[in-house]
């Protein structure tokens, strides 16, 4: 008996060795577990903020967001401090730059020195370059929109600000006349945004003489939708262009099991 | 006098190079300065040079994004300073949250809490773990990770750019070195320190521990961030060799003995002198 509970001992510290080092494995991994539960909780909710207008040749958000450095040269390099880099409090992805037209819009400098002096590729210079020089005016930072409730212009009170504002007049923002049937003798003078020439510089916004801006700049993600593969110009070379690329999309539901003529003919069975 | 520089000679010297490094980079935004723009992330040293965080460009590697060639270059040029000369300086030299958490050793120490709560109830190791999972978060995710949450990054960005709520950050980081663990933040969490720690671990500078003149007075032990590295004193004529000390130089500056000093990492050792 004695001779035995040797052994037996050994065994047991052995088996309570190996126990300590998985339960320190497990309970490692367990806090890593709950820390990266939290931070990514965290992460993805500041990141998930879409309406940011950064600077002249940002790349797409969510590139942007994982090539950013945060260093803070474009916002260095900006002679009109339009530029600012999100604080913590500011529920914005920490660290990026980004500009609030109403305060400070981004005046379109034609060397558009924050955009060279990005050591990351965030802002890319190719986006803003045309035939090898620098082309602030094919920038797309954002998209001019106009809440014509709010736009005294749509109420027939004569206001130009936006247009005479606008650093591409008469190609960002357009003028339109139409008669104004209330009091019928009178003309109304509205403003309409073209967004193949708006930049979103954000000097409408600035300029917008309502409280509340009436005219403001989104993000074009945000501002933009998106016609897709469905339709097309058929009377524009150009557009047809983006189908070359369309693949075909199968999709498959209940009725799909038979031939399209069999199901209609068929009779039986609900289609919808 | 002259005992007063000796012992505080090193410390005045982080303390000019981590404020002016802050003050370049202020000066470049507020009063246009070129000499070093940017950030601690990023930088342009003179207008040509580019410096870059390293463990920066690792997360937007693991992010999925291109890195340009400044980032790459810049990468490249500070790895090389810290992994042949500087071992982990960063955190002691450089790093503007040292400024935080010396502070809260000070008063930790003047306070004696460290004689009240002697155990220390979590692993080193917890840095290399923060490390890892910052970069699976970066690969997940798609952002870097670790930039979106940093109180460094908050604390040198926020001095030269605005601090927003960033001075929570510092307040929270203090009081946890202060009251929850002892040079916590420094030697247990940050992901950045763990970097450096490994990147610091073949570095030529080192502190060399003589044991003949060492009295066993343990000074160096209670004021290092990092004891651990320290595990020779008394006991063997070696270099620190752990990739985790900071090369702070504290433990040389209260040695009244002269039992350590900086010397250059001898890269051929004689096994039978141990040295």
């Amino acid at each position: 008996m004695h001779l035995q509970a040797t052994p037996n001992k050994m065994e047991n510290r052995a088996v309570s060795d190996r126990r300590k080092f998985i339960l320190k494995m497990a309970r490692s991994a367990g806090i890593a577990a709950l820390g990266g539960f939290v931070w990514s909780a965290y992460v993805d909710e500041v990141t998930a903020s879409q309406l940011l207008l950064r600077p002249p040749g940002a790349i797409k958000e969510e590139d942007f967001l994982k090539t950013c450095i945060k260093c803070g040269l474009c916002v260095e390099a900006c002679p009109y401090n339009t530029l600012l880099l999100a604080k913590p409090g500011d529920n914005k992805p920490m660290g990026t730059p980004y500009f609030i037209p109403r305060d400070i819009p981004c005046y379109m400098c034609p060397d558009i020195p924050c955009v060279p002096i990005c050591p990351s590729g965030a802002l890319d210079e190719a986006s803003v370059t045309t035939n090898g020089v620098l082309d602030i005016k094919v920038a797309e930072m954002g998209l001019a929109v106009i809440d014509d409730e709010n736009c005294i212009a749509f109420w027939g009170i004569q206001c130009d600000a936006c247009y005479r504002a606008c650093p591409i007049l008469g190609e960002a923002i357009s003028v339109e006349y139409k008669k104004n049937e209330r009091t019928g003798k009178h003309a109304f003078l509205t403003p309409v945004v073209h967004a193949n020439a708006c930049t979103g510089c954000g000097l409408c916004e600035k300029a917008c003489v309502t409280e509340k801006a009436a005219i403001f700049v989104l993000p074009r993600e945000v501002a933009m939708g998106r016609v897709g593969d469905h339709y097309i110009k058929g009377w524009d070379k150009k557009d047809e262009k983006r189908l070359e690329k369309a693949s075909e999309i199968k999709s498959t539901t209940e009725i799909s099991k038979d031939s399209a003529v069999d199901s209609l003919n068929s009779g039986s069975g609900d289609l919808y | 006098m002259r005992t007063l520089w000796n012992k505080y000679r090193y410390l005045i010297f982080r303390r000019a190079t981590q404020l002016s490094l802050l003050l370049l980079y202020f000066g470049a935004n507020a009063w246009g300065w070129t000499i070093l723009m940017g950030n601690l992330s990023s930088s342009l040293f003179l207008e040509t040079i580019p410096l870059s965080d390293p463990y920066a460009a690792l997360q937007m590697v693991a992010a999925g994004a291109v890195l340009a060639t400044d980032i790459m270059v810049g990468a490249l040029i500070i790895t090389m300073f810290y992994l042949l000369i500087g071992g982990r300086a960063f955190c002691s030299w450089a790093c503007p949250v040292n400024l935080v958490t010396d502070a809260a050793a000070i008063l930790r120490r003047k306070l004696g809490i460290d004689g009240i709560s002697k155990r220390q109830p979590a692993s080193r190791n917890t840095r290399y773990w923060v490390l890892v999972l910052s970069l699976i978060i970066s690969l997940m995710m798609g952002v870097t990770a670790f930039e979106f949450i940093s109180p460094i990054s908050m604390l040198h960005r926020g001095i030269v750019f605005g601090l927003g709520f960033g001075w929570a950050a510092m307040l929270i980081i203090f009081l946890f070195d202060l009251f929850v663990l002892k040079n916590g933040w420094c030697g247990y969490v940050c992901p950045l320190g763990g970097f450096y720690s490994l990147v610091g671990k073949v570095s030529l500078i080192r502190v060399h521990h003589t044991m003949e003149n060492c009295t066993s007075c343990m000074k160096c032990k209670t004021v290092c961030p990092e004891q651990q590295v320290l595990h020779m004193i008394a006991k063997e004529s070696i270099d620190v060799l752990s990739g985790e000390c900071t090369n702070c130089a504290r433990c040389i500056e209260v040695c009244d003995d002269d039992a350590l000093s900086f010397s250059i990492r001898k890269l051929v050792k004689n096994k039978k002198s141990g040295e």
